[in-house]
C-alpha cells in the first residue's frame, strides 16, 4: 500500500512540521518514506505545502501529483489540490477556515473544525495536529501512537513543554473521525 | 675570508626573466633575505599571482601555489586555514590586487586573515604590455590611455595602503619604495615587520612597494627610478599606515 | 547496519562529507542549497574543522584551491549561478590537479532563472564550462542515501586521480527528506602525507602547484597526460543502474530525481503490459556508453527525460549511434515531468506517435506540445 499525501495551508500553520512528523513516524514503523516541501518565497505568507509518501515498497517518485489523501488548511490550498485527489481519495478539510462544499462527489471529505478544536485544547497553533490526527485515523497510513512518539523527536527541545498539548490535539483529531466527523 | 654579502638561501641561483631595471628582482631579493632571517624557509608557502611575477616560484625557494588572476588572497586563505602554523604570503601586482582581485584582497583583510601580502605597485599592467592599471597616475600615458589617464572618463588612481588601513582586520599596512638603497633598506625592514606580524598571529599584513617598469613606462632604468621619486611618491606617500599593537588574536 | 535517520538532502550532504573526513568548507549563500553552508557552519567547528563564508563564489572556489593544494579534504557547494562563477577556479583546479568535491544543487536558468529544481547544468558540468581541455568527474545521485554513499566515493576518487569531482543534484534532492544511514567514519587525512601538497618544504625540494606552462611542447604534453588520466577514469569509474533490463524493449533514460519519476512511470507502463526498462546513468561523466551497448540488441526505442530542454539526450544519441530511435521529453524552470506525463510519452513512443527530436522542438515552439 502506498499513501501519497499532500498537506497544504498558509505559511505559519505548521504544515511542514506535520509532514515531518508523519514521515518520521512512518520511518520508525519501518516503512519507506519521503518528504518533499514546496520551497521558495511561497513559504512566507503564501501557501506552503509538502508531499509525504508512506509506502510498504521502495518509493519511486517523491513528487505527488495524484494524492491519495490531502490535508487542506486554508482556502487557496483547497482550490489548488482538491481536484488533484484520486477518485476515492480523502480530503481533510479545516472547516474553521475553509467554507466550501465539495462538488466532486467521488472523494471522502472530512470536515474538521481544526482551529476551534485547537483553541479548546489550548492554542490555535495546534490546529495542524488536529488535522494530522484525523488523517492518520482515517487512512491508517501509520499508527497514531507512532506519531505521538515522534513528537518529542521532531519538535525542538525548547518547545517540549508543549508536547502534551500537541498530543491532545492529535488525539482530538482522531476521535472526531471515530465519532463520524 | 669572511663572506659579508651572498645570495640568500631562499633565492634560487637562476637568472630572472625580468626586464633590465625592473624592481621585481629587488623585491624578490629582500623577500628572500627576510625569509632567511626569520628562518622560515622550510615552513612557508607562497602564492604567485598573474602578472610579470607569475613565475616568482622559479626564484623563491619555498613551496608555492600559482593562483588565478586576482585570487591569490583567497588561495592563501585556503592554505592558511588548513596550515595555521605555516607562513603564507602572496605576491601580487597592482592589476592583480587592486583591479580584478579587489574583492579578494579587501575581504582577506576584513577577515583579518593571518597572511602577508607583497603588493607591487608599478602603476601599469606589465605582463600584458603596458595597459592602464587602477594605480595609473592622472595624465599618465599607457597603451589604453593614449592621451594620458583622464579622470573624467577613466577615474583616479586607487590608494590601496590607505584604503586597507581603514579595515579593522588589518594589523600591519605600509608603503615603501624600491627606488634607492635607503628606501630599499626601509622596505626590507617593513617587510620583516609584516612577516613578524604574521608569526605573532596578529592578523592581516600588507606591504606596498612602489616599483619601476622602465619597459612599459618608456624610460631608462635610471629615469624610471627618478620617476618613482618625483611622480609616484607625491601620489602614493610612503609610511606605515597601520600598526596594530597588542596581543595576538 | 548503522542507525537510520530522517534528514534533508542538503544536511545529509554536509554530514556525509564530515564523516568522509572533510574538515573544510568554503561557501556563499544561494537557494536552494543554503542548508549545506548552514549545516557546515554549525557542525565543522564541533569536529575541529573550518567553515569560511567567502565574499563570492569566485573567492570560495579559490579558497578550495588553496586548501586542497595544502593537502586537505575540501567541500564546496552552490547552485547554478554560483557554479557559473566558479568555472574559472574549476579549470585551474583541473589544470593544477588539485582534488576537491563540488556540489551543485541545480536550479533553473539561464541568468538568475528561478529557484526551483532543474537539470539544465548538465552541459556545464560534463562538457566543460571553464576553459581548456579538462574533465570533471560528475555523479548524478537519485536519492539521499545514494548521495551520501557517493560523497564517500567522491572524495576517494578525487584524491585517486587528483581531480575535482562534482555531485550534480537538484533543488528537489536538496530540499527533500528521506531516511538515510551513514557509512563508517573516515578520519581526515594528514596533509603532510600527500607528497604533492604544499605544506612547506621542510628543507627538502620545494613543491609547486601551478597550471601555467608557457612552453607549447610542455603544455601539449601536460594535456595529453591529463587525457590519459581521463581515459583511466572512463575505464575504472563509470557507474550506471539498469532496471527491468531482462525483458525490456523500450528504455527510459534519466538521472537524478528524474530517474525516480521515470521509475514511477515505468511501473505504470508495465501495468499496461508495455515492456519498459530504466537506464540510469550514475556517473554523468564518464557517461555509461557500455550500458547502451548491453541493451541495444533488443532495444526498440529510448526516451530520455530531463528537467531541461535536452542536454543529456545528446550523449544518449552518441551512445545509441543511430541503432535505435531516441526520443526526448523535458520541462524546465521548476516545471517537472510528472509520472503520468512520462507515461503518455511512453505510449506515444510505443505506438509510433512520438515526434522525432527535431519535430519535437518545432512543435514545442508552435505551442502544440505541453
Ligand atoms: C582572467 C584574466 N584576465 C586577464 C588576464 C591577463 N593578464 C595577465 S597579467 C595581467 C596584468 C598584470 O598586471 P599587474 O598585476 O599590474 O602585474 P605586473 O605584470 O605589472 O607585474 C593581465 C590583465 C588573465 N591572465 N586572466
Amino acid at each position: 500500500m502506498t499513501h501519497e499525501i499532500i498537506m497544504a495551508g498558509f505559511g505559519g500553520q505548521g504544515i511542514m512540521l506535520i509532514g515531518t512528523l508523519l514521515t518520521y513516524a512512518g520511518m520508525k514503523e519501518g516503512k519507506k518514506v519521503s518528504w518533499l516541501p514546496s520551497y521558495g518565497p511561497e513559504m512566507r505568507g503564501g501557501t506552503a505545502n509538502c508531499a509525504v509518501v508512506v509506502s510498504d515498497e521502495e518509493i519511486a517518485s517523491p513528487i505527488v501529483t495524484e494524492p491519495t489523501s490531502c490535508i487542506v488548511m486554508n482556502g487557496p490550498s483547497f482550490a489548488k489540490f482538491h481536484k488533484a485527489l484520486v477518485p476515492g481519495g480523502l480530503l481533510v478539510l479545516n472547516s474553521s477556515l475553509v467554507k466550501v462544499d465539495d462538488r466532486r462527489g467521488d472523494i471522502r471529505v472530512l470536515k474538521i473544525p481544526a482551529n476551534d478544536v485547537a483553541r479548546e485544547v489550548g492554542s490555535e497553533k495546534v490546529a495542524n495536529m488536529v488535522c494530522l490526527g484525523a488523517l492518520v485515523e482515517a487512512t491508517s497510513c501509520v499508527a497514531l501512537d507512532s506519531v505521538i512518539k515522534a513528537l518529542k523527536e521532531v519538535i525542538h527541545e525548547r518547545h517540549h513543554n508543549l508536547l502534551p498539548m500537541n498530543e491532545e490535539a492529535l488525539k482530538k483529531g482522531a476521535s472526531l473521525v471515530r465519532a463520524g466527523a | 675570508m669572511k663572506a659579508i654579502y651572498e645570495r640568500p638561501r631562499a633565492l634560487k641561483d637562476i637568472v630572472t626573466h625580468y626586464c633590465p631595471g625592473c624592481t621585481h628582482g629587488i623585491a624578490h631579493r629582500i623577500l628572500a633575505e627576510v625569509i632567511d632571517e626569520l628562518g622560515i624557509q622550510g615552513n612557508t608557502v607562497g602564492v604567485a599571482s598573474v602578472g610579470c611575477s607569475v613565475f616568482a616560484y622559479n626564484y623563491i625557494d619555498v613551496d608555492f601555489q600559482q593562483a588565478a588572476h586576482g585570487r591569490a588572497p583567497a588561495v592563501a586563505t585556503g592554505i592558511k586555514r588548513v596550515l595555521p602554523d605555516t607562513i603564507v604570503f602572496t605576491y601580487q601586482g597592482d592589476g592583480d590586487l587592486a583591479s580584478i582581485g579587489a574583492a579578494e584582497i579587501l575581504h582577506a583583510a576584513a577577515r583579518g586573515e593571518n597572511i602577508t601580502v607583497i603588493f607591487i605597485n608599478n602603476a601599469i599592467y606589465g605582463m600584458t604590455g603596458g595597459q592602464m592599471a587602477p594605480t595609473t597616475l592622472e595624465g599618465m600615458r599607457t597603451t589604453t590611455t593614449p592621451l594620458g589617464r583622464q579622470p573624467a572618463s577613466q577615474g583616479y588612481p586607487l590608494r590601496v595602503a590607505e584604503l586597507l588601513s581603514t579595515v579593522e582586520g588589518a594589523a600591519y599596512i605600509a608603503r615603501c619604495s624600491l627606488h634607492n638603497a635607503a628606501n630599499i633598506a626601509k622596505a626590507k625592514a617593513s617587510l620583516k615587520k609584516a612577516f613578524e606580524t604574521q608569526v605573532q598571529k596578529k592578523g592581516f599584513s600588507l606591504v606596498e612597494f612602489l616599483s619601476s617598469c622602465p619597459t612599459n613606462w618608456g624610460l631608462s632604468p635610471q629615469e624610471a627610478l627618478k620617476w618613482i621619486e618625483e611622480k609616484m611618491i607625491p601620489v602614493f606617500p610612503l609610511g606605515e599606515f597601520k600598526v596594530k599593537e597588542g596581543e595576538a588574536r | 547496519m548503522a542507525e537510520v535517520v530522517l534528514m534533508k538532502g542538503n544536511e545529509a550532504i554536509g554530514e556525509a562529507a564530515i564523516r568522509a573526513g572533510c574538515r573544510y568548507f568554503f561557501g556563499y549563500p544561494i537557494t536552494p542549497q543554503n542548508e549545506i553552508p548552514e549545516y557546515m557552519a554549525k557542525r565543522l567547528p564541533e569536529v575541529g574543522g573550518v567553515y569560511v563564508q567567502a565574499e563570492s563564489e569566485v573567492a570560495a572556489i579559490n579558497m578550495v584551491y588553496g586548501a586542497g593544494g595544502a593537502g586537505a579534504r575540501v567541500l564546496i557547494s552552490s547552485s547554478s549561478p554560483g557554479i557559473s562563477l566558479m568555472q574559472e577556479g574549476i579549470s585551474y583546479l583541473c589544470g593544477s590537479e588539485i582534488p576537491c568535491v563540488i556540489v551543485n544543487m541545480m536550479r533553473g536558468g539561464p541568468g538568475l532563472g528561478g529557484i526551483q529544481p532543474s537539470q539544465s547544468d548538465y552541459f556545464q558540468a560534463t562538457k566543460g564550462g571553464g576553459h581548456g581541455d579538462y574533465k570533471l568527474i560528475v555523479y548524478g545521485p537519485s536519492s539521499i542515501q545514494e548521495m551520501v554513499d557517493i560523497m564517500f566515493r567522491a572524495f576517494s576518487v578525487a584524491e585517486k586521480y587528483r581531480n575535482p569531482v562534482m555531485i550534480l543534484g537538484d533543488g528537489m534532492l536538496g530540499q527533500m527528506m528521506e531516511p538515510v544511514s551513514f557509512p563508517d567514519e573516515t578520519p581526515p587525512p594528514d596533509p603532510r602525507s600527500r607528497p604533492w601538497a604544499t605544506t612547506g618544504n621542510r628543507g627538502g625540494k620545494s613543491k609547486l602547484l601551478s597550471s601555467i606552462i608557457l612552453d607549447p611542447e610542455g603544455l601539449d604534453a601536460h594535456n595529453w597526460r591529463l587525457q590519459e588520466k581521463y581515459r583511466r577514469v572512463e575505464e575504472e569509474e563509470v557507474m550506471w543502474d539498469l532496471e527491468n533490463a531482462e525483458d525490456a524493449e523500450w528504455f527510459l533514460v534519466a538521472y537524478g530525481t528524474m530517474a525516480r519519476v521515470c521509475r514511477a512511470a515505468m511501473t505504470m507502463a508495465r501495468r499496461e503490459g508495455i515492456k519498459v526498462g530504466l537506464l540510469r546513468p550514475i556517473t554523468l561523466w564518464p557517461f555509461p556508453k557500455q550500458a547502451f551497448e548491453a541493451v541495444l540488441p533488443r532495444a526498440r526505442g529510448f526516451l530520455c527525460v530531463e528537467m531541461s530542454t535536452g542536454q543529456m539526450v545528446e550523449d544518449v544519441k552518441l551512445s545509441v549511434e543511430g541503432k535505435a530511435p531516441v526520443y526526448f521529453y523535458g520541462r524546465t524552470g521548476g516545471a517537472v515531468p510528472v509520472p503520468r506525463a512520462v507515461l503518455k510519452r511512453i505510449r506515444d513512443m510505443v505506438s509510433g506517435k512520438a515526434p522525432s527530436i527535431t519535430d519535437y522542438y518545432d512543435r514545442v515552439a508552435g505551442g502544440e506540445i505541453k
